[in-house]
Formats: C-alpha cells, sequence, structure tokens
C-alpha cells in the first residue's frame, strides 16, 4: 500500500505539531448567501449564529445583490452551466469577449485576458513574457500568489523594502544590464491595507526603463474616484503595464481574475500562459454576473462613495476608542494585537458579540505583528458599524488594550 | 574570513532592517528561522552573494538552512572558493 501507516503518522505529527503551535486554521460554516449579516455555525454541532461580518472582500456589497443574482440565473438560461473546455479550444463565449472589453476599458488599458482566477493569472503572467535576460523586482510584501507566479518563472528575481522608494531606485540601478526590469507590486495590500505609491513607482519605471506589475485585486471596483483602482487613485491610468485584479472579491465575489495591459503582454498570455492554456475557462454564469457588474459599477459611484464613508467611521471609530490600527484609507482596517493567541481570543469574544472576524498570526503575517483584519463594505449599515464598534470597544475593555502603546500591550501578552 | 563574514553580515543590515532597527545581528544570528528574512526576500541576499562574487549559487543549494545565519552562509561561500 503507498499511504502507508508510518506516513499516515508523520502527517499527523505534523498536523498535530501545527495545533500544539496555536496556528491550527478551522473553518467555520455559513448558513447564508453571503452579506453583511450572515448565520454561522461555530464550533461544529452549535447553535447557528446571526453576526455582522466584519472579514469579506465583498467591498461594494454586490456578491448577493438581486441584480447580480438575477443576471446569473439569466447567464445559466442564456448561456448554460459549463463549457467543458479550456478558452482556446471551445471554451469562449461572446460573453467571455465581452467581459474582457469591459475589463479593458474600466481598467483603461490596451486588452484583457481572462483566466480562472487571479492566483492564475499571477501565476501565468510572468512565466509568459520574461525570460532569464530580464529581472522582477517585487516588494517585499506583495501577495503570495505572486510570489509563486515568481518562482515559475526564469527571469531573476531581486525584493525591495515595503514601498521604500529609496530601496526600489537602488535596485533598477543595480539591474540596469537586464534585457528588461519589471516592478511588481500590490496596488492595495491586503495585509496592511495600505496602497503602493504608484505615482513614484511610475517616475522610477520611467526613469530607469522599467515595467510595471500591479496586483489590483484589493482596490479594483473602489479605490479611485470612480473605482477604476489604484492607477486611478495617484493619476498614473494608462502608465502601468501590467494589470492583474479579481473578479472574486468587489467584483461580484464568484471566481475569475484575468491580466490587462499592454496588447502584446495580453496577447502572449493568450498564447503561452499555462494556467490560460491547461484549465477550464471561467464559466457562462459567472461570466454573465461579472459583465453586469461592470455595467453596475461603470454606471453610478455610489457603492464605491458609500464604502469611502463607512471607511472613513470606522478608521475614525478604532482610533478614538484607542485601538491601534494601520493609517491608510482603504477599507482594509487591521486592528493591531501583536500575539497570536491575544487575536484569536479577541475574535472568539466578538463572535459571541455578534461580531464575525478572524485573527490573523504567523505565517500568515509576520511573527509579532498579529491582528484582526476588518473589512468594510459598501453593505454595512450605520447600525452595523456602531454595533461592531461598541462589541471592539466591549472587549477591548475586557482585554485592556484601548489607549495602550504596542509596547504595553507586548509587555502584557508576549509576542 | 572575518572579512567576509563581516561584509554579509553588514548587507543583512543595510538590505533587511529598518534604519531605527535595534535589532542585533551576529553571525550566529537567525536570519530565515529567527523572522529578520523571509524565504522569499532572501533570494536579494542570493543576487547580491552572485553578483558580488561572480558565482552562480544553484536552487538546490541556496535553501533557508544555508542562509540561516553569516557563518551558514560562509560555510557555504567556502564551497564555491570564496574565503
Amino acid at each position: 500500500m503507498a499511504y502507508s501507516t508510518e506516513l499516515r503518522n508523520i502527517f499527523q505529527q505534523e498536523l498535530e505539531s501545527i495545533q500544539q503551535a496555536g496556528i491550527f486554521k478551522e473553518e467555520r460554516i455559513i448558513h447564508a448567501p453571503q452579506s453583511s449579516e450572515i448565520d454561522v455555525v461555530f464550533p461544529a454541532g452549535s447553535e447557528k449564529k446571526h453576526v455582522i461580518n466584519m472579514c469579506a472582500n465583498n467591498y461594494l456589497g454586490l456578491s448577493s445583490h438581486p441584480e447580480v443574482v438575477k443576471a446569473a440565473h439569466e447567464g445559466l438560461d442564456y448561456r448554460g452551466y459549463g463549457m467543458s473546455s479550456v478558452r482556446f479550444i471551445c471554451g469562449t463565449q461572446d460573453i467571455h469577449k465581452e467581459l474582457e472589453r469591459k475589463l479593458t476599458q474600466f481598467l483603461g488599458t490596451e486588452d484583457t485576458i481572462l483566466f480562472p482566477s487571479c492566483m492564475d493569472a499571477n501565476a501565468g503572467v510572468f512565466e509568459a513574457i520574461l525570460s532569464e535576460q530580464d529581472v522582477m523586482i517585487a516588494d517585499r510584501l506583495v501577495h503570495a500568489s505572486i510570489v509563486d507566479g515568481m518562482r515559475l518563472c526564469k527571469a531573476q528575481q531581486d525584493t525591495f523594502k515595503h514601498s521604500d522608494m529609496d530601496h526600489l531606485e537602488k535596485k533598477l540601478q543595480l539591474h540596469q544590464d537586464k534585457r528588461s526590469r519589471m516592478i511588481i507590486t500590490d496596488g492595495a495590500f491586503s495585509m496592511d491595507g495600505d496602497l503602493a505609491r504608484l505615482d513614484k513607482i511610475v517616475e522610477l519605471a520611467e526613469k530607469y526603463n522599467a515595467m510595471v506589475f500591479v496586483d489590483d485585486s484589493h482596490a479594483t471596483g473602489f479605490i479611485g474616484k470612480t473605482g477604476r483602482g489604484t492607477h486611478e487613485h495617484f493619476g498614473v491610468v494608462g502608465k502601468i503595464d501590467i494589470i492583474t485584479t479579481t473578479l472574486g472579491k468587489a467584483l461580484g465575489g464568484a471566481s475569475g481574475g484575468c491580466v490587462s495591459g499592454r496588447k502584446e503582454i495580453v496577447e502572449l498570455c493568450r498564447q503561452k500562459a499555462r494556467p490560460y492554456l491547461f484549465s477550464n475557462t471561467i464559466p457562462p454564469v459567472v461570466v454573465a454576473a461579472a459583465n453586469k457588474v461592470l455595467d453596475i459599477i461603470s454606471q453610478t459611484t455610489e457603492r464605491r462613495d458609500k464604502l469611502e464613508k463607512n471607511t472613513q467611521f470606522w478608521r475614525k471609530g478604532l482610533t478614538e476608542a484607542g485601538f491601534i490600527i494601520k493609517e491608510g484609507e482603504t477599507p482594509i482596517v487591521p486592528v493591531m494585537l501583536f500575539n497570536a493567541k491575544l487575536s484569536q481570543d479577541f475574535a472568539r469574544d466578538l463572535y459571541h458579540e455578534g461580531i464575525y472576524v478572524v485573527g490573523f498570526f504567523f505565517p500568515v503575517v509576520p511573527k509579532g505583528q498579529a491582528r484582526i483584519r476588518t473589512q468594510l463594505s459598501a453593505a454595512h449599515e450605520m447600525s452595523h458599524l456602531e454595533k461592531a464598534l461598541n462589541a471592539f470597544i466591549k472587549v477591548g475593555k475586557k482585554y485592556d488594550i484601548l489607549h495602550k502603546t504596542k509596547e504595553e500591550i507586548i509587555e502584557k501578552y508576549g509576542l | 574570513m572575518s572579512d567576509l563574514k563581516e561584509v554579509i553580515r553588514q548587507y543583512v543590515i543595510d538590505e533587511y532592517l529598518e534604519a531605527d532597527s535595534d535589532q542585533e545581528i551576529t553571525y550566529d544570528t537567525k536570519l530565515i528561522s529567527g523572522g529578520i528574512v523571509d524565504s522569499f526576500s532572501m533570494v536579494s541576499l542570493k543576487v547580491f552573494l552572485e553578483t558580488k562574487y561572480k558565482i552562480q549559487i544553484p536552487d538546490a543549494k541556496a535553501t533557508p538552512e544555508a542562509f540561516d545565519s553569516v557563518n551558514n552562509i560562509a560555510k557555504l561561500l567556502k564551497e564555491f572558493g570564496i574565503e
């Protein structure tokens, strides 16, 4: 037998060591569509609990929006359930091309190609266009999918200190002997909620003849005056060579991703990117709904405007209450607790208060940087946020962390 | 050898620590397992060593263990004739 008792024991011991380290993750089962309020059963066998959801990427509240759901139903009737094919064989429908056109227009680029996910887009794009003659210079806090994608590529890799433009400039100077240089960054960083300085990055790219790649998954739809993304926020629309983003967050929350940018780069992805060539096409139901989402957000900014107001209220409320939060302007608001167990206990107590959040700790974030990452949504009403804020304050008082410094919290709870 | 170790140590300080950091880096400080250098940004250290000493470190040898301290890195470089 290939799966021997010995092998089973080895894997079992590894699972036990994860549990003993206090970093074992458990799924909470949701018995409702995704929304600002959901029903959750946790732990298994307990009573269903109605809670306010503060940890979804449902930034525009479109994940269960009636118009989006209706468009999905119509898509099922109009174009079927699945394509049973990769794109280039018989997996491209008219609605796939329509979605790519809409994304191109929305993002202000030359062309767009869909992928089954942004994870797949990031896995495929670098290897499709770069060779060992090139270098990729990435911000140290880029998403894990970008790290994986870079590792699949034969180009040289280098990194720069998070958002440190002086350090990036040194690296660009160092690599002037390469055929090309690609600066790689998230637009909005998913754990800290800060924005990459794309204006400065574009300036350096022009000075040192480099391409710019941005994964804008936590920004597309709501960052920038009309929600185009981080590039709109910094006034550099049309100057980003590659944007990858997801349909799985603000843009409906189902699945799918894309590479959008210079037309030759997009066409090379169509010809060579392995996830595009070897993975199933996005199902018609998802594409139909995503097309509707693009229509909604292209016609009005009311959802991103409401999200912005919610974000301002939440950040101000937490700060005045005495929490340490990462500064910024995005709806990703990390409440810093530093100690892994504290973050888990805090999240558990908030759950009892009817607020659903999750503690983030090593290896998801660096050791000693545990937090609760709250995320705002346009689906949140003020009543949700006021209730959530009161719950945070109540639990914050219980653990005596309000108006305390980082050093005081670490002294009390350790790292 | 001590000059080599000092060059490596100083590079780690400049490349991975913030200007106001009070983290001490000795020749034995655990760089990767200690969380000072993560397995992703370790590539920058590899680029530095390869560029400075004009060597190619195969991926199989550029492991987190081999890069986990200044002493370990110096030991790795010795295999390439760098002392």
